[in-house]
């Protein structure tokens, strides 16, 4: 075996690199789900009664429902009910008024992750929303953005503040009985991010959450809900690590959005749960339901999203392209390596006239991870003059790793224009030799050929997220990938 | 510069090279010829760090140093360079960026500054308009979507770019129209200096047209079988490599 190949293999082997866990009294509600539970959890979160409601009438639907089995995943069965549904750092009871008043030990996790919260607030022109294990911790430029009347706040929040707009929106885009994980996610959902941009407003800035399991054993469901009215644009990135554990972590998460006449709503993810070690033992099973609805003519949404982490993954960020001339995007890349499996892709559905779809996936697999893409196109039968591209590319890295592309396409308009493009590549001891002869490391080959091959993705992510995007990139595929 | 004693060398239980001897002083163009199979594009190989040869026996100094000793990419570092017969495709990644990565990799090892953005496409612009090729090249992808001429010429830019001492041409011009043969062969010419030296492997006598060689070697079976200079490529050219046939030692086929 050549050193070329050697040398990827080290690369592959290195550790995940935010494996730490933060020791932080917690708050949580006993193992298991019933009723109870989730009156509980409702309680505890002060709601009104119809969001009590809402989350028990899915909670009947989630127990007539069936975990699905058509992704190309495998698993051991989940118990769900030896999940904690509730947890929330104790030490924040209190509701700290200023980032000074968080608990320094938390300061010092997003620190030891890289996102130094203050200089965040200082440099980089981000409101960050921080959310650790399930309540919101601190929340910065808010009143900035409350001067434009742009609302970003934590989920709980928005539900005690603007309970109209929750109540309007909440479910309008993915109902509870959507699926087996958004009825979970609908019943049990701790905290997450919402947010409002008036009609006409630009938002002046990056919005950003990051999203952190730490308590012990906890599943994590977030839900985040952002609404662009008329004319509105925003940009929201969310971005997520998780510190080593050996038990398996459920994450299922659902994200609606929704884009009124001319609105603007751009989505970027960076998602890097633990992955599990080389073996496969532990690791986040990330099961989440993203989905946006172009309720508006012109209107657009674009999904951006890079998944290094994770031991499962199963998400398809999908756009309901309604509105006339509306515009769906999604641009990928997902990572597998050691054991890791991922099973992702998107839907576009046009319903409205002159609708278009942009597609650009970018899988890479590497040790023995498996990456599927899974996509739909559907153009419905009132979707005149509607248009798709679709480019989905497989990377290989090393022989014992497989990508598997399954595309789902359904045309009921003749004028539509769909295209499908794919392609699968390794990166060969051909090319490592080339860039070594030419005097770069094997190491820097690998990382120059990965950010070659996912380019055309990572350039659609908001600035402040290429360089970790591109970090992040040769730490699951350098040292794993990149 | 370069010295190769008895070097020998198989890939996957074959042996390939049967016992090279060869020496080449800085400022020498060395045309090395051979059929196909003769084991000249192995040579360059092995000399360019390439994994998959297993060397038997023999050794091989540049400057001084143990070349077996040193990787791929230390070689390329100290100042080995390789025209590749089939440059490689790097989608997504811009040639002019490639091209920076390289040489600076070259200059830290060196211990020179790396170059930035602005200086390094000074230097390029200057090579480009030295061989006569256009910018556009730069942009592109690391010659993805190339045509064989593109790729040919890329490999000749890199080489003026990273200025080695010892460059080494794996059939630079199968494939090339004559135009595109006598670009890279002016190149080639330009590139000719004191301190460094050049070694053109070639199917074909017609590069040798436009760049001539101080020594010409023939290979046959995993030796060089015949040395001299220019006129023996001419000769080549008449009476073909059946000629030479007679030159190769007996070897017991299967030996290895």
């Amino acid at each position: 075996m050549s050193t070329a190949i050697d040398e990827i293999e080290n690369l592959t082997r290195q550790e995940y690199k935010y494996g730490f866990v933060t020791v932080i009294e917690t708050d949580s509600v006993a193992p298991g789900l019933n009723e109870d539970v989730i009156r509980a959890i409702s309680a505890r979160k002060r709601e009104p009664d119809w969001l009590l409601e809402w989350r028990l009438k899915a909670y009947r639907q989630w127990l007539t429902m069936k975990e699905p089995t058509w992704a190309n995943v495998k698993y051991p069965p989940i118990d769900y009910q030896s999940i904690v549904y509730y947890s929330a750092p104790k030490s924040l009871n209190d509701r700290p008024k200023s980032l000074e008043e968080v608990d320094p030990e938390l300061i010092r996790t997003y620190e030891r992750l890289g996102i130094p919260l203050r200089e965040q607030q200082l440099l980089a022109g981000v409101a960050v929303d921080a959310v650790f294990d399930s309540v919101s911790v601190a929340t910065t430029f808010k009143e900035k953005l409350a001067a434009l009347g742009v609302i970003f706040c934590s989920f709980s929040e928005a539900v005690r503040e603007h309970p109209e707009l929750v109540r309007r929106y909440l479910g309008t885009v993915v109902p509870y009985s959507d699926n087996f994980f958004a009825a979970l996610n609908s019943a049990v959902f701790s905290d997450g991010s919402f947010c409002y941009v008036p009609r006409g407003v630009r938002c002046p800035m990056e919005l950003s959450t990051y999203f952190r399991i730490n308590a012990r054993d906890t599943g994590q469901f977030e839900r985040t809900l952002i609404i662009a009215d008329e004319g509105a644009c925003v940009s929201y990135l969310e971005g997520c690590t998780a510190p080593i554990r050996d038990s398996n972590q459920l994450h299922a998460a659902v994200v609606e959005l929704i884009a009124h006449d001319d609105a603007v709503i751009k989505y970027s993810t960076v998602q890097n749960w633990y992955p599990g070690d080389k073996q496969g033992r532990g690791g986040i099973y990330n099961f989440v339901t993203k989905r946006g609805k172009c309720l508006g003519r012109n209107s657009r949404i674009s999904w951006t999203q890079l998944e290094t982490g994770s031991a499962i993954t199963w998400k398809y960020p999908s756009c309901l392209l309604i509105g006339d001339g509306s515009v769906g995007e999604f641009y990928s890349v997902a990572v597998t390596n050691n054991c890791q499996q991922a099973d992702t892709g998107t839907k576009m559905i046009h319903i409205g006239r002159n609708t278009r779809s942009t597609i650009v996936s970018k899988g890479i697999s590497a040790g023995h991870g498996q990456n599927s893409y899974r996509g739909m196109v559907k153009i419905q039968k009132s979707a005149e003059g509607a248009r798709n591209l679709s480019q989905c590319d497989s990377l290989l890295i090393g022989n014992e790793c497989g990508a598997h592309t399954f595309p789902y396409l359904e045309v009921k308009n003749s004028s539509a224009q769909v295209e499908h493009e794919a392609s699968v590549s390794r990166i060969g001891e051909d090319q490592i030799f080339y860039c070594r002869q030419r005097g770069l490391s094997a190491e820097d080959a690998v990382s120059m050929i990965i950010s070659g091959f996912t380019r055309q993705v990572v350039r659609e992510l908001p600035l402040e997220f290429a360089v970790e995007a591109q970090r992040l990139l040769s730490v699951s595929l350098e040292g794993s990938v990149g | 510069m370069l010295e190769i004693r008895g070097l020998q060398a198989k890939a996957a239980d074959k042996l390939i090279l049967r016992g090279i001897d060869l020496k080449i002083r800085a400022g020498e163009v060395h045309a090395i010829m051979g059929p196909n199979g003769s084991g000249k594009s192995t040579l360059a190989q092995i000399l360019a760090g390439r994994e998959t040869y297993e060397v038997t026996a023999g050794e091989v100094i540049f400057e001084g140093k143990n070349l077996l000793e040193l990787s791929a990419e230390e070689r390329a570092r100290e100042g080995v360079f390789m025209a590749f017969q089939y440059p490689v495709e790097i989608p997504g990644v811009s040639n002019i960026y490639f091209l920076r990565a390289a040489l600076n990799a070259v200059r830290k090892h060196r211990g020179l500054q790396e170059l930035d953005v602005v200086d390094f496409t000074a230097v390029v612009r200057e090579k480009i308009q030295l061989l006569g090729m256009t910018e556009a090249l730069l942009e592109r992808s690391v010659n993805e979507g190339f045509s064989g001429g593109e790729k040919k010429r890329n490999e000749i830019l890199q080489m003026a770019v990273l200025e080695p001492k010892l460059a080494i041409l794996d059939e630079t011009d199968s494939g090339l129209d004559i135009d595109a043969l006598k670009a890279v062969a002016a190149a080639v010419n330009a590139m000719r200096s004191p301190e460094r030296a050049i070694v053109l492997v070639t199917h074909y006598q017609r590069l040798l047209d436009y760049v001539t060689p101080d020594f010409v070697h023939v290979m046959a079976e995993g030796r060089i079988v015949r040395s001299g200079d220019k006129q023996l490529a001419l000769e080549l050219e008449r009476q073909g490599y059946a000629w030479l046939e007679g030159e190769v030692a007996p070897v017991s086929r299967g030996w290895s």
